[in-house]
């Protein structure tokens, strides 16, 4: 493999691994700010249990996020640095306010919120909760309107052979991040969601086989009281888990509708990419499922189930429309574009070759179907929890917490899956032209034109170590997260502690050290 | 001064605010093996940064995403070419980072030890890579035409580079020792305190040929100003600490390293990055920087987020003030 494949691979693996816990961390840090804001404003226990339970598996995963990102800002000067020298000027700015500006306040406050529980008052210390949470719904914004410049690129114009920024306020309010943004936020509370309800019904389902959590049949001592504190704890989870995944998933279905609409105008070649749509249709239909050979753009082997009229409703909102495919669109690509890479020595073997503009077709046509799978498998799992618990019951079956903890998957796949069938589908270019008068005008670039002039063997080296450590990494989470769910809210809280800061039994130890 | 002359001082500046505070952080991390004796103390030694060591690293990224931003060149150039040192550097703080989250997660010797040592090296690599890294910058690399890297992958390693990464690490092991002079109690206050006196000779000489290596070579008349605020401060410093007086100690170090960051960036100006083929392919200031309108944008951000940093920043320094002794130190509790 060349560099420039070794380079992509590698953005990719490292990319895709710091989504799993990205939206993870902003979905469950904002939750358990509002369990925090719930224990103060009531004073229950069982608020506070949620707080301490879900923050502390919050801050398994925080810190793989942390530490992981930083390999994200490095890697575009490291392996991409034709790139950065070409977006510098308008593709720093988003990047370095999110350090200046969210990434400062996420670290900050969430080092006042781990150590600060005996250090700070109870509303400061909840206004630590709210600082870092909001911030890391910051920190998206900015990083998706970075990544949004890549897929339509506003706000600039050419000059000298590169971008220039004219105006900040068009990258930030570029219409691919404000479509992005919500889609991007509710697919994070959605992992949050279908990871309350998962690791809480099999909590709640276990309770109820051992059968000391039901509050009718206890006695009043103490231990039957911290057994029903802890039933409400897990009902709450989840109940407030299949709600917030609920509106999540109403709030990615119509994000994501706008999303499609905006990507035909801007990236036709992208959206015919995802429904393999090989030659213009009017009116075009939706394929659902195809099978044979989708890879290649002539189609001529591929057979697809499809719904009549739908691809032209979803690209502009009516039943008749012309969708322009895949044939049409290289053509197209080749008369604005040019047909070959430049003569360019840095392009390697690819140095004059013609451009082959159609992204792979297997990637993107699944790509967008197993997002949409996966989304739709979540919300239904979603509603389902939300059925089998209404009106305080628990259901009895062992299929309850199997399904629930099986559902956990479905968002973080549906998140992967869409990640990669965007910046997929975007392939040739690293930054994309707009065909349509929305984009400007000259600014674009090949991903083959971005990567760094190393060798091989360098990026071989990351490739293999990142890897490697990450996979690592991977297996210690995930053991961390499985050991501390198993083990409830015992294993954050002891129960002898008391419960309410106040007291002054503990002395001069701290509330919490590493 | 110019935008570009302006955002060159501001990197500088992030330059600072990293080498100060996670050059203790470092210097915790590296004498977590030799000042801890038992898990009690190595856990005091840990959370004697616990709250701050992640706030302290976004001066890193800082530096590195407003050089993104400022000086795309500057920024695709010198991160191109230090590739594998940069690796190293960010494999190891990816370790430190989970490793301080992760170590009071289970209770078992083993674990712990491991991780320890995550910790160890995962403060030793990143701060020998930063100073490479730094020094190269300083001192210029193999750069062509185009900014990018001529010769092997190791070309970063070189006499003079290395003993700058020696004097971060010597550094950064005084400053944390100086640093958990200051906030621990008892008898490892008194350890840490005789440790740094001890090591101290020894451990900042690498900085001390560094400076004057940089100043004979690069540098002009008034950049010996800075060096001499180094050694002034540097040995005021070792005489405060022995003194007991670690928090005037500690402050003394700021000034060496603020001393230190303008000798080092004083000796680049007006270069960002000099090359050592052929002064014609450095790289200048005013050869990499941003538009005006992109300057003039992140001029204002950081005019109004970098005094909020501080603030907050200083705020958490200030709500866990107190040392921490073994006596601070709550039973485990894992699951």
């Amino acid at each position: 493999m060349d560099v420039l494949e070794l380079a992509r691979w590698q953005f990719g693996i490292t990319t895709v691994y710091h989504f799993l816990m990205v939206p993870l961390t902003i979905g469950l840090s904002v939750l358990v700010a509002g369990m925090q804001t719930a224990w103060v404003r009531t004073g229950k226990v069982q608020y506070l249990k949620m707080t301490k339970f879900w923050g502390k598996l919050l801050l398994v995963n925080f810190a793989m996020g942390v530490v992981t990102g930083i390999v994200q800002e490095f890697q575009f000067g490291m392996a991409w640095s034709e790139y950065s020298r070409f977006v510098g000027d308008v593709f720093g700015a988003p990047l370095a306010m999110e350090g200046l500006v969210a990434f400062f306040v996420e670290s900050t406050f969430l080092g006042l919120w781990i150590f600060g529980w005996d250090r700070l008052s109870k509303k400061v210390h909840l206004a630590c909760a709210w600082a870092f949470s909001l911030a890391t719904i910051a920190s998206a914004y900015f990083i998706l309107a970075a990544n949004s410049w890549m897929q339509h690129p506003v706000g600039a114009e050419f000059v000298d052979g590169r971008p220039r920024l004219t105006s900040i306020w068009a990258v930030l309010g570029n219409s691919t991040v404000l479509a992005a943004f919500p889609h991007a936020i509710a697919g994070a509370f959605g992992v949050a969601a279908a990871f309350l309800v998962g690791i809480a019904a099999w909590h709640l389902w276990r309770k109820h086989r051992d059968g000391n959590g039901d509050p009718e049949d206890g006695t009043a001592d103490e231990r039957s009281t911290a057994e029903a504190e802890d039933r409400r704890v897990w009902r709450g989870s989840v109940r407030v888990g299949g709600w917030v995944g609920l509106v999540s998933f109403a709030v990615l279905a119509i994000s994501g509708d706008f999303q499609g609409k905006l990507m035909f105008d801007q990236q036709p070649m992208k959206m015919a990419s995802a429904e393999a749509l090989c030659s213009t249709e009017s009116p075009a239909g939706f394929s659902v499922f195809a099978y044979g050979d989708v890879a290649r753009p002539d189609c001529e082997n591929v057979k697809s189930f499809t719904v009549p009229t739908l691809l032209s409703f979803l690209a502009n909102g009516d039943f008749a429309s012309e969708v322009k495919g895949v044939e049409q669109l290289i053509d197209e690509y080749g008369a604005k574009y040019g047909t070959h890479y430049p003569d360019d020595p840095r392009l390697g073997e690819l140095a004059g070759q013609p451009v082959d503009y159609v992204p792979n077709l297997p990637v993107t046509y699944w790509g967008f179907r197993l997002m949409i799978g996966f989304g739709a498998l979540a919300t239904a799992a979603a509603a389902w929890v939300l059925w089998l618990t209404r009106r305080d019951r628990i259901p009895r079956t062992k299929w309850f917490p199997r399904l629930a903890l099986a559902g956990i998957a479905t968002p973080f796949l549906a998140n992967s899956f869409g990640w990669i069938f965007t910046e997929m589908g975007r392939q040739p270019f690293v930054v994309v032209p707009n065909p349509n008068p929305s984009g400007v005008d000259g600014v674009w670039m090949y991903t083959a034109q971005g990567v760094s002039g190393l060798t091989a063997g360098e990026v071989l080296a990351s490739l293999i170590t990142l890897t490697l450590v990450y996979g690592v990494l991977a297996g210690i989470e995930v053991f961390l997260m499985v050991r501390y769910a198993r083990a409830g809210v015992a294993g954050v809280m002891p129960p002898e502690e008391p419960t309410d800061d106040e007291s002054g039994e503990s002395g001069d130890t701290l509330a919490f050290a590493y | 001064m110019d935008l570009p002359t302006i955002w060159f001082c501001i990197i500088a500046l992030f330059w600072l605010g990293y080498l100060f505070l996670e050059g203790f952080d470092f210097g915790v991390g590296m004498l977590l093996p030799k000042l801890g004796r038992n898990d009690t103390e190595r856990r005091v030694l840990v959370n004697t940064i616990g709250p701050v060591w992640d706030g302290n690293e976004v001066w890193l990224i800082v530096a590195g995403g407003a050089t993104f931003a400022a000086f795309p060149g500057w920024y695709a150039s010198l991160f191109s070419s230090a590739y594998l040192p940069l690796l190293a550097v960010l494999v190891g703080l990816i370790g430190r980072g989970v490793a301080f989250e992760y170590r009071g997660k289970v209770d078992s010797v083993r674990w712990r030890r491991n991780w320890d040592r995550v910790i160890f090296l995962g403060s030793l690599i990143p701060a020998f890579g930063v100073g490479l890294l730094l020094s190269w910058n300083v001192l210029g690399l193999p750069l062509d035409a185009n900014g990018d890297r001529v010769g092997s992958a190791f070309a970063a390693f070189r006499l003079d580079t290395v003993l700058g990464a020696l004097a971060v690490v010597g550094y950064a092991l005084v400053h944390g020792g100086i640093f958990l002079s200051l906030k621990t109690a008892g008898e490892l206050r008194t350890r840490a305190r005789l440790l740094t006196m001890r090591l101290a000779p020894i451990a900042l000489l690498p900085l001390v040929a560094l400076l004057l290596m940089v100043q004979l070579r690069e540098g002009s008349a008034w950049t010996w100003v800075p060096i001499g605020t180094v050694a002034v401060a540097g040995v005021f410093a070792l005489a405060r600490l022995a003194a007991g007086r670690e928090g005037q100690a500690f402050s003394l170090v700021g000034v060496a390293v603020a001393g230190t960051v303008v000798a080092l960036f004083g000796a680049l100006y007006p270069n960002v990055l000099p090359s050592t083929i052929d002064p014609a392919f450095s790289l200048s200031i005013a050869d990499t920087a941003s538009s005006g309108y992109t300057l003039t944008v992140m001029t204002w951000v950081a005019a109004f987020g970098t005094p909020a940093v501080l603030v907050y920043q200083g705020w958490t320094y200030w709500v866990f003030r107190k040392r921490i002794g073994t006596h601070h130190i709550p039973a485990v509790h894992t699951p």
